[in-house]
This record gives structure tokens, sequence and C-alpha cells, in this order.
């Protein structure tokens, strides 16, 4: 589809989108909403841009070979912080009594664990939502 | 036959499901059987163990992480499944091509 | 707020019934979105605001746009 306006309103408007997903990601242990939300949010910024340009510029904006390692970078990030636990003498992702920073109530650096594995599962989600988009739309490329 | 078979089945079903409407609790209940001390103590504690005021993040992914490790491991499954079934779409359109030219 | 509630469930069903019924699939999934919008409005009447954007997000945003996609690789009609 070659439209001036949605080009032109889809340049305007992901910006706002992924700075409300990353909002809700890095807010997700002092306000609703969390690592699922924001990451399905910051997804759909990316399958908007390739709506509105071609499965071509959506490449070239997330490429197959970054979002798989962020995907599996995701989940690795999240079993490392599992092993702090485990390394520092205690369980299987402990929090607090596992030596992480513990903070002040309702700041953004708070809680220990949980932002950083909010973080990891938020851009986990989000890559894999561009993947699958982008895995089912793709056969055009190549024929 | 078949047809009023199946209504007579999920008719019977929808009555049962039905019937035990009535007997749930209100929603919000003090005394309801959900809310016990396991609630009371996330509630009462969750900010003393996490440092963290929104209660539901600090379940999902600290008091039960482990859970949320099988939902990210779970998303991984389905994304590996999706590349290995559609990655054989473009090896085949290359080796068609290649055939067509010979 | 009771009023409410009863009519948004007689709007679920009414359209599980009609992505049940409908032959075109691309309406089906079109209806499918609408009763996703109607389940996010559901979930902030029973006070869980973060089940209610992802439900908005997933349901009717990315599941909606992956049918679509499935459906343009195949055909559109149910048979």
């Amino acid at each position: 589809m070659n439209d001036l306006i949605v080009k032109t309103v889809t340049k305007l408007i992901m910006p706002f989108i992924q700075l409300y997903g990353i909002y809700v990601i890095l807010h997700g242990h002092l306000s609703p909403g969390g690592a699922f939300a924001g990451g399905a949010i910051m997804g759909a910024s990316y399958i908007l841009y390739t709506l509105a340009f071609g499965i071509h510029e959506g490449h070239k904006k997330a490429p197959h070979e970054i979002t798989s390692k962020i995907e599996s970078g995701g989940i690795l990030f999240f079993i490392g912080l599992g092993l702090v636990g485990i390394v520092s003498g205690g369980f299987f992702l402990e929090n607090l009594s596992a030596g992480f920073p513990p903070g002040v109530v309702g700041t953004l650096l708070s809680g220990g664990l949980i932002p950083l594995a909010t973080f990891a599962i938020g851009m986990k989600v989000a890559s894999t939502i561009v993947t699958l988009f982008h895995r089912t739309i793709e056969e055009e490329m190549y024929d | 036959m078949k047809k009023s078979f199946v209504v007579f089945v999920l008719g019977g079903l929808l009555m049962v499901l039905l019937s035990s409407i009535p007997e749930m609790p209100p929603m919000g209940n003090v005394n309801n059987p959900s809310f016990n001390q396991v609630s009371e103590y996330y509630i009462s504690q969750a900010i003393a163990d996490t440092n963290t005021p929104n209660v539901i993040a600090s379940i999902i992914t600290d008091y039960r992480a482990f859970d949320t490790l099988g939902e990210t491991t779970v998303l991984f499954t389905s994304i590996t499944a999706v590349i290995s079934v559609l990655s054989g779409k473009k090896m085949t359109s290359i080796m068609k091509r290649e055939d067509s030219n010979e | 707020m009771q009023i409410l509630n009863v009519i948004l469930i007689i709007f679920l069903i009414a359209c599980a019934l009609a992505v049940e019924r409908t032959k075109d699939l691309i309406g089906a999934v079109i209806i499918f979105a609408s009763y996703s919008l109607v389940m996010a409005i559901i979930w902030l009447l029973l006070r869980a605001p973060d089940i209610a954007m992802t439900e908005a997000a997933i349901g009717a945003g990315v599941t909606t746009i992956l049918f679509i996609g499935v459906i343009s690789r195949t055909r559109r009609m149910e048979k």
C-alpha cells in the first residue's frame, strides 16, 4: 500500500506508541501493566510500521538477526538473574535476600529483581510478536 | 436424530452449569473461600518482602517467578515452532526455481 | 452498573455465536476483535486493569493481525 497520509501519520505516531510501551514496561512494578502488556504495545508499533511501509522497510527497521538475538538474550538474562540467587547461597530466582539492591519504595529503581525481570520479559515479548508477524507475512519476498 | 442428541446433551450441560450459578459466593466478599491466609499474606507483606507497591507485579516476578519463566519458555517454544514450520517454504521455493532452470 | 454488565455479557454471547455462524473468515476475525474489546471492558469493570491492557493489546490488536496474515496465505471463505 502506497498512501502518503498513512505513511506520514505512522511516522508521527510511532515514537509515541514506543514511548508508551517503554513507560508501561519500566513502570511495571509501580503501576498497572507490566511485561506482557508493554511488550505487546512495543510489538504493535513495529507491526504498524510494517503495515504502512511494506515488508522490506519493516525488515530494515527490525531485522531477523537482531530480533532473534533479543529474544534469546531476554530469556537467558532472566535465567541469569535467577542464578544470582543460587550463587549468593539462596534459592533460584530469589529477590531481596539474594543481594539485589532494595531501593526506596515507590521510586523507579526499587524492588531489586523485579524491574530487571520485567524489562527482560518485555523485550522478549516485543521481539516475539514482531518475529511472528514478519514470518507469517514474508511469503511474497521469495516468490 | 444426531442433531437433536447434540442439542439434548448441550442443553443438559447448560442446565447443570446454570444451576450452580446461584450457589456461587458474591464477588469481593470477605468470607469467600478464595480469600484465605495466602492472599492476606500477600496483601500485608508484599511491600516488606519486595519493596514494590504493585502487589500483582511482586506476585508475578517474585513469588511466582518460576511460573513466569515457564510462560516465557512457552513463548520461546511457539516462536521456534513457527520459524521451523514457515522457513521450509523458502527452501522449497528456491529448490523449485532451481528445478525449473535445469 | 449491573445493567451495563448484563448488556456487555449479552453482547459477548452474541459475538461468540456470530463468530461461529459467519462464513467469511475476515468478517469472523473482525467480530472476534470486537469480542476482545468488550472483554477488555469487562476486565476493567472487574477491577483488573493490567489484564484489561493485555487483552486490548494482544487480543484485539496482535491476534487480529496474525489471523489476517494467516488468512491471506490460505483461502478466505469457509467451505
